[in-house]
């Protein structure tokens, strides 16, 4: 990929879109913040919950695309971060205190604490071997929380995490919990795009598409890929915490292989670089997951194997690609 | 002690074996095959559905490597229509179908761990230096050793291995030189598929077969990928031999932290030696 072509890809150059488009694109966004924060009005208290979980998802993928869209580096690894924010979360939930920005900030901060301590080893490499890289860290980190049993509670996870708290009171509803998923979610995707938007996201985006021509310039590109590895860390941690306020629970195989595997789907299909395809990857992702799951047998997972599979052929730029394909003819 | 170490070089060999043919496909083609994991797996329930006697173990040895042909020919068909696109496209595809196979697997087989018998006159007992050791993690240890050293005549002795050697070296030299690339890629992909699944075979009766051992041994792999260099024979034998060791020394020593020895091995070669230890120069290790 070239410098030159750049501009086309989905999210690349949003500072510069035309008056008019941002304004379509602000009307659209509080619309879809203001259906998303009525849901819980309109839908069965089950229907609420997986809603939750897309949201929590969404988090994550997008935490992942600042790392695969944004800069470029396909990670399989991400998954872990999200683990140690939700076992920091929940840790802390358990042995602390549950009283709201806590978890919450022990979560982003063990993130990117365990995304610190890791990811310099990957700094140096990029492309399919970045992949690897962060693959097996993903995996031994994954292995730490099985093995681990006295703080981790082993492969049986760390259970009896209590309801987060606001204020002194616990948030006991799914209703409840939505809103506050919700209004952090919000939020960390702010905080994404303002990142992804700045001239150090404008770098970022340099190091994607020609990174020895950013070294030439005078960038110390492994420091940038450092310090975007350690923020995506951080919101994923954050997406760690507010799954323990979802499901309570976190076990070793929410920081696994297919969870990473799916992340890396949803921002694929997505397509990588538009942060809000890589919202739109997460809902599918989880609707086939654990909406349309329990009528598959429980083999959701072999369908999303399916549609990885028909998206690497089918979609070369994700969802978000069709559009931008279309106009350019 | 001794027993550790010991099963450290069991556990290496085997690792060898799986993680070869990985190193080959990628050094070659640089394809990522994330599916190695699966198709170690396939093996392992191949084995654990023929267990019992002689003939069930040498019959679950040649269907995998029935298996392992066909699945690598698949594969690398499959690959084949994103030949034009990067490599991050093709490692991902391998990423799907892996999802998939390890999801039929569990269909096919349930969700329950299989424990496999290793076969009569194996499953017992030996002394070495008088500790008693399982005679089946010793055959390995010959086999494995077999095994590598006939892989390593192929590659360097033969003319195939010459020409896998010249492909990993300069790809478009010897597609200049009249070489169908496909061919050697399909060839290449088969035979480090049939490894995997042979190695999940030979593995059963140590590793047993469950769900997600997939993922398990995808990742020692791939470590002894990275800490051997891509495409060497010779890295992949020094690199699983060590991660052998690590791992199981490391089990032994720190039970509880056990995967951060493996990390700071990891760790450790990639700083010293980022191409790995046998891999070629710096710039053709991160595939561009």
């Amino acid at each position: 990929m070239t410098a030159i072509e750049a501009p086309t890809v989905p999210g690349g150059a949003p500072a510069s879109a035309p008056r008019v488009t941002r304004a379509r694109t602000g009307i659209i966004a509080v619309a879809v913040l203001v259906v998303l924060a009525a849901a819980p009005f309109m839908l069965a208290p089950f229907a609420t919950t997986t809603l939750t979980r897309v949201l929590v998802f969404a988090l994550f993928a997008v935490s992942l695309d600042l790392l695969v869209g944004v800069t470029g580096l396909p990670s399989l690894g991400h998954a872990a971060y999200l683990g140690a924010g939700a076992y920091a979360a929940g840790w802390v939930s358990i042995n602390v205190t549950a009283e709201a920005p806590v978890p919450l900030l022990v979560g982003a901060g063990f993130g990117a604490l365990a995304a610190a301590l890791t990811g310099w080893v990957t700094v140096r490499s990029h492309g399919v071997f970045f992949l690897m890289l962060t693959l097996a860290i993903g995996e031994t980190l994954q292995q730490l929380a099985d093995t681990w049993e006295t703080v981790t509670g082993g492969a049986n996870g760390l259970t009896g995490i209590p309801a987060v708290r606001l204020a002194g009171t616990p948030l006991a509803n799914a209703g409840f919990t939505y809103w506050y998923v919700l209004a952090v979610g919000v939020i960390g995707f702010a905080l994404v795009v303002m990142v992804a938007r700045s001239p150090f996201g404008a770098a970022l985006r340099g190091i994607r598409d020609n990174e020895p021509r950013m070294r030439a310039l005078g960038y110390s590109t492994a420091r940038y890929k450092y310090a975007v590895i350690v923020m995506a860390g951080a919101v994923a941690g954050l997406a760690g915490a507010l799954l323990v306020a979802q499901q309570r629970l976190v076990t070793p195989a929410d920081m696994g292989f297919a969870t990473a595997s799916f992340a890396l789907l949803a921002v694929i299909i997505g397509g990588a670089g538009s942060l809000w395809g890589a919202c739109l990857g997460a809902a599918l992702v989880i609707i086939i997951r654990d909406a349309l799951g329990p009528s598959l047998d429980g083999h959701g997972t072999l369908v999303l194997g399916i549609v990885f599979v028909l998206v690497v052929y089918l979609l070369p730029r994700g969802a978000a690609g069709l559009r931008i394909y279309r106009r350019r003819r | 002690m001794l027993v550790s170490v010991l099963n450290g070089f069991s556990v290496g060999f085997l690792l060898f074996v799986l993680a070869v043919g990985l190193s080959i496909v990628f050094g070659m083609m640089d394809v990522l095959n994330l599916a190695h994991g699966a198709l170690f797996l396939c093996g392992a329930y191949l084995g654990a559905t023929f267990a019992g006697g002689w003939g069930g173990f040498l019959g679950a040895l040649g269907l995998a490597a029935v298996f392992g042909l066909v699945g690598g020919g698949l594969l690398s068909l499959m690959t084949e229509p994103l030949r034009k696109r990067s490599h991050l496209d093709q490692a991902l595809l391998t990423l799907g179908v892996a999802l998939v196979a390890a999801e039929v697997l569990a269909i096919v087989f349930g969700d329950d761990p299989l424990s496999v018998a290793a076969p009569p006159g194996l499953n017992d007992s030996v002394q070495v230096f008088g500790v008693s050791y399982p005679t089946y993690r010793l055959v390995i240890i010959g086999v494995g050793a077999v095994l590598a050293l006939a892989v390593y005549l192929v590659v360097e002795r033969t003319r195939l291995g010459a020409l896998v050697r010249a492909t990993v070296a300069d790809r478009e030299m010897v597609s200049v030189l009249g070489v169908d690339n496909r061919l050697v890629k399909a060839a290449v992909f088969a035979i480090g598929s049939v490894l995997a699944t042979t190695a999940g075979v030979l593995g059963g009766p140590i590793y047993g077969a469950r769900p997600g051992l997939d993922a398990t041994v995808l990742i020692l792999a791939l470590v002894v990928v990275v800490i051997g260099g891509l495409g060497s024979v010779r890295g992949a034998l020094i690199g699983a031999l060590i991660i052998g060791q690590v791992d199981i020394v490391g089990k032994y020593l720190l039970p509880d932290l056990s995967s951060f020895i493996l990390f700071a091995a990891l760790a450790l070669v990639l700083v010293l030696r980022p191409q790995g230890l046998f891999g070629g120069p710096v710039g053709t290790a991160g595939a561009r």
